[in-house]
């Protein structure tokens, strides 16, 4: 037997809590299609003023990299300190550039 | 465009609310934030040349690791800027013909060149100085994307002035030589430096606008005002004399009076006159022509994929 969810679709949700700020993942949910994960999205996870646009996504539209792989995928750059702005030592009067 | 469209953007902006890519906008906002953002853009990538120029030749492997992290997140600010910018409507290659054509411009400091290594020192110094006061002021602008893209870039800009003043330390602190070098740097780029941050507010073609809608948060004269202001202490620890004779506290303003620029060298710069205007604008373009077959090849992978794709699925 299907159930009702494996018959709909996936959709990541994303919230703009304040005009101005990124677009933050808040959860995902299931729906029919693009313009229904929209409605659901706002009574779902806007009930409260927590945000003023909605962006809904296929979750299988996302590609994303995996955590178990971050040594390799991302180069943390450890060994390159000189990056990072605290590692360049300035004299008092002037170390607040 | 209707009455309520306009009350409702203007609205926003007097609230602070920031403009977001698929919201109603004057034309003229649009076209003013194109001009200004795609300049931005290309002032990133167009100012990695001078600086590139010394690469190779770096003093130490140390600051040769240092300049090419600097400059290649100068890059990475170009690329945040044009994305800005494409959600605008413009593309990324209207704006690179528009650059190469001469019909948009970037910041006229990068036409002027970098004779020794004590220049990219100043660089850093004042010249990321200056973009970073700049650039400080804008994280407030009013629209979202540059907005956000601001923000982002000033997180880095830090390193890139810090590791600039330091170098101009270690040569005004090092040989009779060095301390001359670095004496020399600063007084071709300290008054270009001053000149990043445009003609007088009353000479400015798009700041009142500019202003009105919130693009801009601070006049021209203002943020050069807090560069000169901040730069004075700089030069007393590096030991240097600073180029500007007429330099003076003014207790009563509570700022430092100065002299006024040569506003013709600016303006000659900038309608194309500088040392360098026409060797960056020949190096983009040889640069862009000599990727062609990058560009080429992404897409002709693109073909193969989409191809065995729609194999599979036949
Ligand atoms: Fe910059
Ligand atoms: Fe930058
Ligand atoms: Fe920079």
């Amino acid at each position: 037997m299907t159930t009702i969810t494996e018959k709909l679709e996936l959709f990541e949700v994303f919230v703009r809590s304040k005009r101005g700020l990124d677009h933050k993942h808040v959860g995902s949910l299931h729906a029919e299609d693009h313009e229904q994960a929209l409605e659901y999205a706002r009574d779902c996870y806007t009930r409260r003023s927590e945000g003023v646009s909605i962006w809904v996504v296929k979750s299988s539209d996302i590609c994303a990299s995996q955590e178990d792989d971050a040594d390799c995928f991302y180069d943390p750059s450890d060994d390159k300190p000189y990056r990072h702005a605290t590692y360049y030592v300035l004299p008092d009067p002037v170390n607040n550039m | 465009m209707t009455t309520s469209q306009e009350e409702n953007f203007m609205r926003k902006i007097s609230a602070e609310e920031k403009i977001e890519p698929k919201d109603w906008m004057p034309d003229a906002y649009r076209k003013n934030l194109i001009r200004q953002i795609s300049q931005h853009a290309h002032s990133e990538v167009i100012g990695m040349q001078p600086e590139g120029n010394w690469l190779t030749r770096a003093p130490s492997l140390r600051r040769k690791a240092i300049l090419l992290s600097k400059i290649q997140d100068e890059a990475g600010h170009g690329l945040y800027l044009y994305s800005a910018c494409e959600t605008l409507g413009i593309s990324r290659s209207e704006m690179i013909e528009q650059l190469q054509s001469g019909a948009a411009k970037y910041s006229s400091i990068f036409n002027y060149p970098t004779l020794t290594w004590a220049d990219v020192g100043a660089i850093g110094w004042l010249v990321d100085g200056a973009a970073i006061v700049n650039q400080v002021s804008l994280q407030r602008t009013s629209y979202g994307p540059y907005s956000r893209g601001m923000i982002r870039i000033c997180k880095e800009e830090s390193f890139h002035q810090r590791q600039g003043y330091e170098a101009m330390l270690a040569l005004a602190k090092g040989s009779e030589g060095q301390k001359a070098m670095a004496q020399d740097a600063l007084d071709r780029f300290y008054w270009p430096a001053l000149m990043m941050f445009g003609p007088h507010d009353s000479e400015s073609a798009h700041s009142q606008k500019s202003m009105e809608w919130k693009i801009k948060r601070e006049t021209n004269d203002d943020l050069r005002q807090k560069f000169v202001d901040q730069t004075v202490k700089q030069i007393e620890v590096l030991g240097l004399e600073h180029p500007d004779k007429n330099i003076t506290w003014n207790d009563e303003r509570g700022h430092y009076d100065s002299s006024d620029l040569n506003w013709d060298e600016f303006w000659s710069v900038i309608n194309g006159n500088g040392h360098c205007n026409r060797q960056r604008i020949e190096h983009h373009l040889a640069a862009h022509e000599e990727g062609e077959w990058v560009r080429d090849a992404i897409t002709a992978y693109n073909e193969k994929k989409r191809a065995k794709k729609a194999q599979h699925a036949a």
